[in-house]
């Protein structure tokens, strides 16, 4: 998998190169969004890291070119102006995700990895959602493991399809937050923690592999035990 | 005002359009006077001539010249008619008889009007009268002219032009300096305004615009300027108190962390020491990095939304999705989250910062009440307005206290229970960026032992919104 990133910033660069690297991503740098712009058309990536605020350009017209250009690789824009407005504003301009300076690396290669398999695995239009031996039927708004059935709310329903659909990956609390509710605050308290316990009491409970994990100091994931 | 300036000045202008309309409106009626008065002397006479020459030649008809030019020297001495002219010749112009002596010299023009000037002698004075008068050739071969002296309506004329003259004098006289007086007036005030704004400009934020008594629009544009002055002063107070603020409750945390990093650095080079002082770090940072997110939110409130960030949200579902989010940490820590929504309760809201403001309430009514408490969340419809309300069964905040839990990192007792004492200044900044009454109480103000906290926002209702087409 090969990332093209742009930022200006060297010291900042340098940090998401090593750690891109160490999470086994090729990585490219470029400095100015003039090269960059060129590299992202001339070149193939499966995704682009772009900082909003570089020399001379703001990052969110260089997505827009390259949407013009009919390029259409997913796009994460970095920012520090983490202002609900400004995300609005980077979605709008054809960016995939936004997310805002200063950021847990955790947080960043969870999205990386959530934006690089988005489109695989399970489609959208599928209305049955399976991981092991769980099972979401979407048009039922229905729950089984093992043919058994899962009663759940509303809420629970929405939380579990969230993480059937990002299977196998590092789901943060931020990312359920956004994608369940679709709040772009933290709340002070982790709510989001006692969500997942409840959802696990009911998915895992009385199960000899549990399905549900916690990432310690990023998140959580939904997988099938090795 | 510098001669430089007079021609672009206002006043200038002002006071040219102000006579123009003044003037015109002096001389429009007068014209129309002028026209109608002589235009209907001259009916009137044409209509006399032509009636006295049609009658005078049926006479002459009937009884031929003899008696016409008696009849003619008996008019001629007639003292009552003084403007009437009359004049008989032969086929050779010789006169007959009549008023005046000789033909005219003019030619005879066809139809018969003849104008043509006459001098008359006047108590010893002769001036040149103008005589419009109509020829009549009669069947004997002689000429008949029946005329009239048109002095009468010159004088008219003249007296009315004087009149219309000294009408525009004095329309000029007045409209001038009156011009000038009012737009002095006017513009006094507008270059009042346009101090005070230098002044303001050049650092003095405390001055505000004069305002009349009048409540004209001057009244009003320099009361929405100094409305609008308040804001900004409002604003960078605001700004200021947030700068203040960071650079305090930053500042000690900071160099806590920077001391902590330096100190472990001169130790001993012990991995162990290392890992555990980064991890105190990592911990301090991410608390700094709490209120800075804190900080930064309410200061968006305050200032960095803007109206069509804005749009009509139906605050009950809003309230649902919150209480969603919060009502499994409130059954873990023993507490009953209700909620009561109204349907309907349509309000202009940024759905986020409201929801984020109405989290923090719910989020405090959690922290604060004691298990087997009881959390109330309610949305009501009144008068066209929305209330949301937290209340709680905790320990409350003392009365006059509650003024001050508003503030930034105003933190009131529990000091066991963390906080950074910046989330109900959030509220209270999202109450004003939406234009809400913000009301801290007490639950149940009888009860001494927990009265608890009752935070209420009355925002104005809004229309419910078209529901836009199917996708
Ligand atoms: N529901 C409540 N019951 C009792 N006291 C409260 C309640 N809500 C707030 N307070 C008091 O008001 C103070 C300010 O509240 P605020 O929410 O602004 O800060 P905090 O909760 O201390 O910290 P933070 O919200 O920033 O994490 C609190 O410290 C607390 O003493
Ligand atoms: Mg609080």
């Amino acid at each position: 998998m090969r990332i093209l990133v742009i930022e200006d910033d060297a010291e900042t660069a340098a940090y998401l190169k090593k750690g891109l690297k160490e999470s086994g991503y090729t990585v490219d740098w470029s400095k100015d969004g003039r090269d960059g712009l060129f590299m992202a058309t001339s070149e193939k990536y499966d995704l682009l890291v772009i900082d909003r605020m570089l020399p001379g350009a703001d990052g969110l017209s260089i997505v827009k070119l390259l949407r013009e250009e009919g390029i259409k690789t997913p796009v994460l824009v970095l920012s520090a102006l983490g202002q609900v407005d400004d995300r609005v504003r980077g979605l709008k301009a054809g960016a995939d995700d936004y997310l805002a300076k200063p950021y847990a690396f955790s947080e960043l290669s969870a999205r990386i990895e959530a934006l690089l398999r988005r489109g695989s695995g399970q489609a959208a239009a599928d209305t049955k959602l399976r991981v092991a031996d769980l099972e979401l039927d979407l048009l039922a708004r229905a729950a089984s493991r093992a043919g058994k059935a899962i009663d759940l709310k509303p809420r629970e329903f929405r939380l579990l399809e969230y993480m059937m659909r990002h299977a196998g990956q590092v789901v943060t609390r931020t990312m359920l937050l956004e994608g369940v509710w679709d709040y772009h605050f933290d709340p002070q308290t982790n709510v989001i923690d006692v969500h997942m316990s409840r959802l696990r009491q009911k998915i895992d409970k009385g199960f000899a592999s549990p399905l549900l994990q916690t990432v310690r100091g990023a998140g959580y994931s939904l997988r099938a035990a090795d | 005002m510098q001669r430089t300036r007079l021609f672009k000045s206002s006043i200038f202008r002002f006071t040219l359009i102000y006579t123009a309309v003044f003037g015109l409106s002096v001389a429009l009626p007068f014209g129309l006077v002028y026209e109608t008065t002589v235009s209907s002397i001259d009916r009137e006479t044409n209509a006399a001539i032509v009636s006295e020459l049609r009658a005078l030649g049926d006479e002459y008809e009937r009884l031929g010249l003899e008696s016409l030019v008696e009849i003619l020297n008996e008019r001629s001495l007639d003292p009552t008619d003084r403007d009437a002219i009359y004049l008989l010749v032969d086929d050779a112009f010789r006169p007959l008889a009549g008023n005046i002596l000789e033909w005219p010299k003019e030619p005879i023009p066809d139809p018969a009007w003849l104008r043509f000037d006459m001098q008359i002698v006047e108590g010893g004075q002769s001036t040149t009268h103008r005589i419009r008068s109509q020829v009549l050739h009669l069947s004997g071969g002689s000429y008949l002219l029946v005329g009239r002296d048109m002095q009468q309506r010159r004088r008219v004329q003249s007296s009315v032009r004087g009149a219309l003259g000294w009408a525009l004098a004095l329309a000029l006289g007045i409209g001038i300096p009156g011009g000038i007086f009012v737009s002095r007036w006017v513009l006094r005030r507008v270059e009042r305004m346009a101090e005070t704004s230098l002044e303001i400009n050049q650092g003095d934020m405390r001055r505000r615009m004069p305002v009349g008594e009048a409540g004209d629009e001057f009244d009003r544009l320099a009361s929405s300027l100094n409305a609008m002055l308040d804001r900004i002063e409002q604003l960078m107070t605001g700004m200021r108190a947030v700068t203040d603020s960071v650079a305090h409750d930053l500042r000690a945390p900071l160099t806590h962390v920077k001391g902590r990093i330096e100190l472990t650095l001169r130790g001993p080079r012990d991995a162990e020491a290392y890992r555990s002082a980064l991890t105190d770090a990592l911990a301090e940072t991410d608390r700094i990095l709490d209120v800075f997110n804190a900080l930064v939110a309410v200061a968006q409130a305050e200032s960095g939304v803007t109206r069509d960030q804005m749009a009509v949200v139906d605050v009950g579902d809003l309230a649902r999705d919150v209480v969603d989010l919060y009502e499994p940490l409130a059954e873990d820590r023993g507490l009953a989250l209700v909620l009561s929504a109204a349907d309907g309760a349509w309000a202009r809201a940024h759905r986020q910062l409201l929801a984020q403001a109405l989290s923090n309430l719910i989020d405090n009514a959690i922290k604060y009440t004691p298990e087997g408490g009881r959390i109330a969340v309610a949305v009501r419809r009144a008068d066209g307005q929305v209330e949301i309300e937290v209340g709680d069964s905790g320990p409350g905040i003392p009365e006059g206290e509650r003024e001050r839990a508003l503030e930034r990192f105003a933190r009131i007792g529990h000091p066991a229970t963390p906080g950074y004492g910046l989330g109900l200044s959030l509220v209270a900044a999202v109450a004003r960026l939406h234009d809400a009454k913000l009301a801290v109480g007490a639950s149940d103000p009888g009860r001494k032992v927990s009265p608890g906290l009752k935070v209420s926002m009355v925002l104005p209702g809004a229309a419910e919104p078209m529901r836009a087409a199917d996708p």
